[in-house]
């Protein structure tokens, strides 16, 4: 009994003293001046510009050197010949790699773009509210899913599935990578261009009803009219989504250098494995040794395989940048609009 | 007799109006399919992932550490790696992030440069993974001297998943009625003090969706790792839970499952597929427990 007494003492003295310090410590953080508080949210709240801009800086600083000696654009540009680690004749042309990212990009958003504005239309008009929430979830968890593990799916489902239906060598091609980017972008597109159909005006809306369009003809002769700016931002930052995708094509591509055009018949060919720029970078980056300059200032000729992937950085920063950029433009001037 | 018929033609749909709806109905269908269409593939390969990866999918698949150079064992060092990650990003990317978003929301005014601040965050949300990649290369691993390491990984990520704590905390904050805010100035509360007993107490729940979607993201993530500290392989004792130090370099989920999927031969196929299950299930787990808490939150407001 006594112990019992002598144990609610100790436990009662411990709350007291656990309040005043609970109190002491209340004070001093409503002592840290609101000055203080109110400048670190402002450094936190620019933070985003800072990094931005310390991203530019950072890969322009390690490709800088590539850019300095010897940068030839129209060779880096226009020449399909990568050849960053050969002995004698080492060549950095990136031609290849843009014709395959841009080809992937095409095929993605010939499967992405029709699927997803309908999608956007049918989520938008169509379909009840909770047939609605059903939807915007499941394509929420379809924008979920990891690249590395669409990557794997390309690898391990769509790759024998290519192989089957259309006899092609190999599985890993534009064709198989495209899809795969282009379940990818899905989400995005979806999303912002149900935002754009429903930011058109409730007005528009009801002065064709009044006037007894259907639905369909309301969708088509007044509502895609009227976000068109929208679906054209959807459109391009599902472009920017696939430009910039990748483990997915890294795993996908079949990651060869390969121009899939020629002179011969379909000129295009889907079934061709190529590289894009994003799958360079991830693939050789690991391969490519930091090297610091000669006491001369000049770099060993093995040192530009590593700025030449930073280049290809900077390229891929600045393409998706002005997409980026753009597609919001186009959003921001229709909300003013509204 | 004859002239109710009249009036009864009148309403009754002509052979225009019928064409019109018959129109709209077949329209309603192809776009109804295109939605279907496009989420089957979350469906199909869900199933399929997991039913090829069923034979491996097991507790100790899970706990045990890669053996026989990856070819058997579990996947151990890489889970416990990824979460690793995850913590110390969320560590960074949490305050910074929620800092930002309440700037953004109370402080920031209707001028150009919160355009352009806004504009950023746009930006830094669409710049490609492996830019991100090469950033952390660049800034953290040399610059800043952390080496290959779980810090530059983390902080790495950390910067790549701002964006999202950003935007969420931003819209949760808006959610809550300006009236609250105004109620408590005339209290002669200050802005921050507002803030803190007011605002961020009634939006805490967005707050928690948007850090929830944060470690999704910050998990499945693969590129950003790969130069920045994520190994091939670590030795690591089964079921420990503290392997790494921080300024160590680690294995990663997914980039193990690039890894054994791409570069090591003779890997059974039931492993690959349990390897992506459980990446997938961690990352739609969450996914989901996000989308559950923020349901609730719209349904139960107070205001």
């Amino acid at each position: 009994m006594l112990m019992l007494g002598a144990l609610c003492g100790h436990i009662c003295s411990f709350l007291t003293r656990f309040r005043r310090t609970l109190r002491i410590v209340r004070r001093i953080l409503g002592i840290v001046s609101e000055r203080t508080i109110v400048s670190l949210i402002f450094l936190c709240g620019v933070s985003a510009v800072i990094f931005v801009f310390g991203i530019f800086f950072f890969v322009f600083r390690e490709g800088a050197p590539f850019l300095r000696h010897g940068f030839d654009a129209k060779e880096f540009f226009l020449s399909p010949d990568w050849y960053p680690t050969s002995a004698t004749n080492k060549r950095y042309g990136i031609l290849a790699q843009l014709i395959g990212t841009g080809t992937v990009t095409l095929v993605a958003m010939l499967v992405a773009v029709p699927f997803s504005l309908g999608a956007g239309i049918f989520i938008a008009e169509f379909c009840g509210k909770k047939a609605r929430e059903v939807m915007k979830i499941l394509i929420e968890l379809l924008a979920a899913i990891p690249s590395v593990v669409w990557g794997f799916i390309g690898l391990m489902v769509m790759n024998p599935l290519i192989i089957k239906l259309t006899g092609a060598p190999i599985g890993l091609n534009v064709l198989n990578a495209g899809v795969i980017v282009g379940l990818m972008s899905v989400p995005i597109i979806v999303t912002i261009a149900e935002d754009a159909i429903r930011a058109v005006p409730d007005t528009y809306i009801e002065a064709a009803e009044a006037l007894g369009a259907t639905r369909w003809q309301l969708v088509r002769k007044v509502i895609l009219p009227a976000a068109k700016s929208g679906l054209l931002a959807a459109v391009l930052l599902g472009v920017g989504r696939a430009v910039g995708e990748t483990m997915a094509v890294l795993m996908c591509t079949g990651h060869s250098i390969n121009i899939p055009f020629d002179g011969k018949a379909p000129f295009f060919h889907v079934l061709d494995s190529v590289r894009t720029l994003t799958a360079t970078i991830a693939a050789e980056m690991g391969e490519a040794p930091r090297l610091g300059a000669n006491t001369d200032g000049t770099f060993p000729p093995e040192a530009l395989h590593y700025q030449a992937l930073f280049v290809i950085g900077i390229v891929l920063f600045a393409v998706t940048f002005v997409i980026n950029v753009t597609a919001d433009l186009i959003v921001k001037g229709i909300r003013k609009r509204k | 007799m004859k002239n109710i018929d009249n009036t009864k033609n009148l309403f009754a749909a002509t052979e225009l109006i019928n064409k019109k709806l018959r129109a709209q109905r077949i329209v309603k269908w192809i776009f109804g399919a295109m939605s279907i269409t496009i989420l089957i593939p979350l469906v199909a390969l869900t199933t399929c992932l997991i039913i090829r990866a069923w034979p491996s999918l097991t507790w100790d698949f899970i706990t045990d550490v890669p053996k026989q150079g990856m070819r058997s064992g579990g996947i151990w060092s890489a889970l416990v790696g990824t979460m690793y990650t995850v913590t110390f990003s969320l560590l960074v990317a949490v305050p910074v992030g929620v800092m930002a978003g309440i700037y953004l929301n109370e402080y920031a005014r209707d001028n150009w440069f919160t355009r352009i601040v806004n504009l950023a965050v746009v930006n830094l949300a669409g710049v490609p993974s492996i830019v991100h990649a090469l950033f952390g290369l660049g800034a953290f691993v040399v610059f800043a001297g952390l080496g290959k390491s779980i810090l530059s990984a983390s902080l790495t990520l950390a910067i790549m998943t701002l964006p999202v704590i950003i935007v969420s905390t931003k819209e949760a904050l808006f959610a809550v009625p300006v009236t609250f805010r105004m109620a408590c100035w005339n209290l002669g509360a200050s802005r921050w003090q507002t803030i803190r007993t007011i605002v961020l107490p009634n939006s805490i729940g967005g707050i928690l969706t948007g850090i929830i979607l944060q470690v999704c993201r910050a998990a499945g993530e693969t590129a950003p790792i790969m130069f920045t500290g994520a190994v091939f392989f670590k030795a690591v004792q089964r079921g420990d839970l503290f392997p790494y130090k921080p300024t160590e370099q680690f294995m990663a989920l997914s980039y193990h499952l690039h890894t054994i999927s791409t570069q090591v031969p003779g890997v059974p196929e039931s492993m690959l597929y349990a390897t992506a299950v459980v990446l997938l299930g961690f990352v739609l787990a969450f996914n989901a427990i996000a989308i559950v808490l923020r349901t609730r939150i719209r349904n139960r407001k107070k205001w």
